[in-house]
């Protein structure tokens, strides 16, 4: 074998402190090196030329660089391998810059161990053989889950881009939390009038299907071959009859139904249409609050409905969809802040959320778009805000911040004092974060124009006094004191969660979630529509908190990543994946068990049962080789063989 | 020229640290929301609000904080500590730093000092609380002699107040040599008792 | 049912009330109080303000006592005593900490040592909602009562395990399975301005002046409340505190236990409701007026 070896400088990072030109001419002296040198920038394309050339010159047939971290450039260079004609597993990395240079002065030390790590990178190298990918057939149809504003945009820029989408909502209308907005800021429009239009579109795209209503219940397959059950759950009404015409809503005696769309602050029918914007704009029965089933007698809206579409025997449906690539867009929902006992913990009528502030501002809301207070329907003339309730506090697990509540804090502010133009608002803050475009001047104009009390500060309390008004108590402190608000009216700027079940959808993803339940991206800032999922995407807040414009975007982002995958026919299979070498196997199954992807299955060959890589689906996580006990399967480009050259070179002396 | 405090001379890092050790909290994770201040019930005797007070920990504002009446005007009711976002003792710092002034024999409230002298000099004496006794001690120590002269009347009427001590059967020694302990190893510590 | 007794120090004092009535319905209940032989003050504020080791030092005593006594479980009355006994014990399981209080004990403090709860919590241990509502003879009906712990009662929470910390409802459930309409009393874990009525009055007419103006806002017929110090504050100090928010008061202010008492059909002057300075007249008269209600129908 002819080695080709190459210490970088990477200018001073690793030049400054390991002599480098000394490890190229230790290298030389190692088994089968026949060339080495220490270029300035390896990854610069002078760098780049030089290996290509090398490899010509000298007819290298294996590389090695030793400089940084594999997780940029090693992509990289075996991309120059492969020009100059080699096979891009015939190339080694040796990280001597995160773990050599930049973290210890010595440089004799350093220069040795600089040393040691491109021995072993050579061995590895001589146990290297070239490994191929292999190819297969993507099915071109993406699954959206979540129909808030970033899943309906991630599906229309799909659908735009000619891939047929399957869009799937757990709730009984798309829209999400954007369609329970009164306005939106800097702006001030109306929410529904700019979400409703895209709705509409999600209804009619001929590439789009929905199924509202409805959760993934499975999802197994991989990148390109994904199959997906979903469960449409019983909505009792028949929607291919429903038109959506509202007879039976009005007809319903069961008029004490919580109503969920409008965040509780008024009640329902137990058959309703969340709003009229709805899509679908069909009717759905709550079982739980219907008379129909908690009586057994009712009826009403069967018989009221024109065209038959009540079907109270109606049960689940579990469909199948075959799908390439999945976008996750499944938003967030706010945590529960009845843990504030010191807020009342959900005992005041008049203590309520921003979301709850919305519904009441917003014209398909409860009053019909007029602020008044829950207990008494007065108008309220003194409004206090507080933001960070169950955001960056650790007493309650939540230390993190929730991104967008200072804006829509203002903007409830400035909503307050054009409904009510003799309120008086005040707003309870920390830090006020304010960093898109036009952002900062909007919190600016509610001071300024709106006459909104900013006061630095945290609430310690808030109780009824009981004259009909709360007394908060908080503190001013750039005042530097406690001060005492009695307010008509407290709203919550809650903050905000994973939507619930996301954990367990993230299971069914195979994608990594945070503590919190959030999704994880491959790269908080190079990938962050990617998951560690090959053809999972994000977007939205289920990634973590973002405001409307940011969910929009990536919903677009992860509609391109989608696009850019399907731009190919075939996909091409990463071969580092696990091989199982069945005279060894005795088909104990304990690789099945351990496999976190559901990558191995047992075949029978020759009358035995054996175990199998599906080739697709295996990751190269290593977990089946340290766990068969027989050693019958290796990880190609990590086998037992290449690993234990490394440890004998490490261990000569 | 401007009064303003120079950090790079007056900040004291060993203070925020013997601060932090006493108290077993860590100080920096205080981001200065003023929710301990909101809820204190005593903020308003206070020259020192008590997130100033913390921040003046933070910064190792010796001086500043141990020569401030709010440390002895804190209720002990913990309410701050309560309502903390971030899991602060704050209760705890607040008790931390009147110990240590009191040890160096900085008094800012030399009058509230004296009622709980009253106090233990009294439980020293009888191994109990002697309500009457500890009042009396007390503004004769003061010199405040008119302290709730105006709940007097009612207090006797209703009989609310023992006339006798209440000692334990048996005696006090085991509490006064409690007490002796306590002084005598403070003497030898070198701090104030 | 038999617990070892820590009355402290007002139970001999200014809450010679507290103590009568603590008696009187742990007795019609059958709990058995077992006073502790040579109890001493658990040093209360002063001491742990002065220094954490002389305060511990003071509790470790009772606790050894009580120890030694192979008392399963301390039942006290008072708040401030239980914040104490139990900081101590907590404490004490540090044995740098453990080692120094040692030092300033006659002979080292036993190794373990019981539990001390309330008396609340010891009672509605024993005897849940139905149990009370069963030795019920004179029911509260009618009447609207604030039930008020004060500060040091709920908290800290992983101290004193006291329920929820701010909103702490085991006084309502007791006294509503008397039949009382407990109010929603947010001031409830408030601070009333504590030991500072002496040096510094102001604290303590504020602070109990906010409370007093809450529960007469609220149109409650009393407050309850569980701690000598509270009583005595609200109670002893209602008039300061009326001047410092110019306003009147009228407010009886009992303990738990005079409640409770009441309801058991105990008569008044074995609650010790005469040491009240707010007179309890008009709340007996209502309850009176309840149960001949009740009679006529």
């Amino acid at each position: 074998m002819r080695i080709g070896v190459f210490i970088c400088h990477c200018g001073s990072n690793i030049g400054g402190t390991v002599d480098c030109a000394k490890v190229a001419e230790i290298a030389r002296g190692f088994p089968d090196v026949v060339y080495a040198d220490d270029p300035m920038y390896t990854c610069a394309e002078p760098g780049q030329a030089a290996i290509e050339a090398a490899i010509h010159e000298h007819r290298l047939d294996g590389v090695v660089v030793a400089s940084c971290t594999p997780r940029m450039h090693e992509p990289t260079f075996r991309r120059t391998v492969e020009r100059a004609g080699l096979n891009r597993y015939m190339f080694e990395m040796a990280n001597i810059r995160e773990h050599v240079s930049w973290i210890g002065r010595d440089k004799e030390a350093n220069t040795n161990k600089a040393a040691e790590l491109v021995r072993l990178a050579v061995e590895k190298l001589r146990n290297n053989k070239p490994l191929a990918a292999k190819s297969f057939d993507v099915t071109k149809k993406v699954l959206v889950i979540g129909g808030g504003v970033a899943g309906i945009q991630a599906a229309l820029d799909c659908a735009d881009g000619g891939v047929p989408v399957i869009l799937v909502e757990r709730e009984a209308t798309i829209g999400g939390k954007m369609a329970k907005l009164d306005k939106t800021f800097p702006t001030v429009d109306c929410s529904a009038c700019i979400l409703g239009p895209k709705m509409v579109d999600v209804a009619q795209h001929p590439n789009i299907t929905l199924y509202a209503y409805s959760e993934v219940e499975d999802i197994s397959g991989y990148v390109g071959n994904f199959t997906v059950k979903i469960r449409k759950r019983a909505t009792y009404v028949d929607w291919s009859k429903c038109t959506g015409c509202g007879a039976c809503t009005e007809k319903c005696p069961s008029k004490k139904t919580p109503d969920a769309f409008n965040e509780f602050t008024g009640p329902t029918t137990a058959i309703t249409i969340a709003f009229p914007q709805a899509i679908p704009k069909k009717a759905v029965i709550n079982a739980a609050h219907c008379r129909q089933f908690v009586k057994g007698k009712c009826g009403v809206c069967a018989k009221i409905c024109p065209t038959g579409a009540i079907s109270y025997d109606m049960q689940d449906e579990i469909v199948t969809e075959e799908v390439g690539s999945i976008v996750a867009a499944t938003g967030y929902d706010l945590m529960d802040w009845t843990v504030y006992e010191e807020y009342g913990g959900g005992r005041y009528p008049d203590v309520i959320t921003s979301l709850q502030y919305e519904r009441i501002m917003s014209a398909s809301g409860p009053t019909g778009g007029h602020i008044v207070r829950p207990s008494d329907g007065r108008e309220p003339q003194k409004v206090v805000f507080i933001q960070c309730v169950g955001s960056r506090d650790r007493s309650v697990g939540r230390p993190y911040c929730s991104g967008f509540c200072c804006m829509y804090t203002a903007k409830q502010a400035v909503l307050t004092k054009d409904h009510i133009p003799n309120s008086q608002s005040y707003v309870f803050y920390m830090d006020i974060r304010a960093p898109g475009k036009m952002y900062d001047e909007f919190t600016r104009r509610a001071v300024e124009e709106y006459g909104t009390e900013y006061i630095r500060g945290r609430v310690s309390s808030i109780y009824p006094d009981g004259n009909g008004q709360y007394v908060v108590m908080g503190v001013d402190t750039l005042l530097g004191e406690p001060v005492e608000i009695r307010a008509d009216l407290v709203v919550l700027a809650v903050g905000i969660e994973a939507s619930k079940g996301s954990p367990q959808l993230a299971e069914k993803l195979r994608i990594s979630y945070d503590h919190y339940g959030f999704f994880m991206e491959s790269h908080v800032k190079l990938k962050p529509v990617e998951t560690n999922t090959a053809g999972v995407f994000l977007a939205g807040v289920c990634q973590g908190a973002k405001d409307i414009p940011a969910s929009v975007a990536q919903g677009s982002a992860a509609a391109a990543k989608v696009l850019a995958l399907f731009a190919r026919d075939k996909l091409e299979s990463d071969p580092q994946i696990a091989q199982v070498d069945i005279r060894r196997c005795v088909n104990c199954g304990k690789c099945i068990r351990c496999c976190p992807f559901g990558a191995i299955k047992e075949v029978e060959i020759r009358g035995e049962g054996k175990a199998q890589v599906i080739e697709t689906v295996c990751q190269g996580c290593g977990l089946c080789t340290a766990t068969c006990p027989q050693g019958a399967i290796q990880l190609s480009h990590a086998t037992d063989n290449q690993i234990l050259a490394e440890v004998n070179a490490l261990c000569q002396c | 020229m401007n009064d303003a405090i120079n950090l790079s001379r007056m900040r004291d890092a060993a203070f925020t640290a013997e601060v932090e050790a006493q108290s077993g909290q860590n100080v920096s994770t205080c981001y200065q929301c003023g929710n301990c201040t909101a809820g204190c019930p005593a903020g308003f005797v206070y020259d020192r609000q008590v997130n100033q007070i913390m921040r003046g920990v933070q910064l190792g504002l010796k001086d500043e904080v141990l020569n401030s009446r709010s440390i002895w005007m804190c209720l002990s009711c913990s309410t701050c500590s309560l309502r903390c976002p971030n899991n602060i003792d704050v209760a705890a710092v607040m008790e931390t730093l009147r110990h240590m002034a009191r040890k160096e024999g900085r008094v800012a409230v030399p009058k509230v000092e004296k009622f709980w002298f009253s106090f233990l000099d009294t439980v020293r004496a009888f191994g109990r609380t002697y309500e009457i006794g500890t009042m009396a001690l007390y503004m004769m120590r003061s010199l405040r002699l008119f302290t709730d002269l105006d709940l007097a009347p009612e207090a006797l009427k209703k009989k609310k107040l023992g006339f006798r001590p209440h000692v334990i059967p048996g005696g006090a020694d085991a509490v006064a040599r409690i007490m002796q302990r306590y002084k005598e190893r403070a003497k030898r510590e070198g701090v104030r008792p | 049912m038999k617990f070892a007794y820590y009355p402290g120090c007002s139970a001999k004092g200014s809450s010679a009330d507290y103590e009568k009535s603590t008696q009187a319905v742990c007795a019609a209940l059958g709990i058995h109080l077992e006073e502790l032989p040579g109890w001493n003050c658990c040093g209360s504020t002063p001491a742990h303000a002065v220094d954490t080791e002389l305060s511990a030092a003071l509790c470790a005593r009772n606790l050894d006592i009580a120890a030694r006594e192979q008392a399963e479980t301390v039942l006290t009355p008072c708040p401030s005593c239980l914040s104490n006994l139990r900081h101590a014990a907590k404490r004490m399981e540090n044995p740098q900490f453990r080692a120094r209080v040692d030092e300033l004990l006659d002979t080292p403090a036993a190794a373990h040592f019981p539990e001390v709860t309330s008396v609340m919590q010891g009672i509605a241990r024993v005897y849940d909602a139905n149990a009370i509502a069963a030795q019920v003879k004179k029911s509260l009906k009618g009447v609207r009562l604030a039930a008020y712990y004060g500060c040091l009662m709920s908290r800290p929470p992983e101290v004193m395990d006291f329920g929820d910390p701010e909103n702490p409802t085991l006084m309502e459930s007791l006294l509503s399975a008397c039949g009382a309409e407990m109010v929603d009393f947010p001031l409830k874990t408030a601070c009333c301005g504590a030991s500072f009525g002496i040096p510094e009055r102001v604290m303590t007419a504020r602070n109990s002046g906010r409370i007093l103006e809450l529960a007469t806002q609220l149109g409650v017929d009393a407050v309850v409340v569980a701690c000598p110090l509270c009583q005595m504050n609200l109670d002893l100090r209602q008039k300061q505190a009326a001047k410092e928010a110019d306003a009147f008061f009228r407010m009886p202010v009992l303990y738990f236990t005079q409640m409770m008492g009441l309801a058991f059909g105990i008569a008044p002057e074995h609650l010790g409701l005469e040491k009240l300075r707010v007179s309890a007249d008009e709340l007996l008269r209502k309850i009176d007026g309840a149960q001949a209600g009740e009679g006529d129908r």
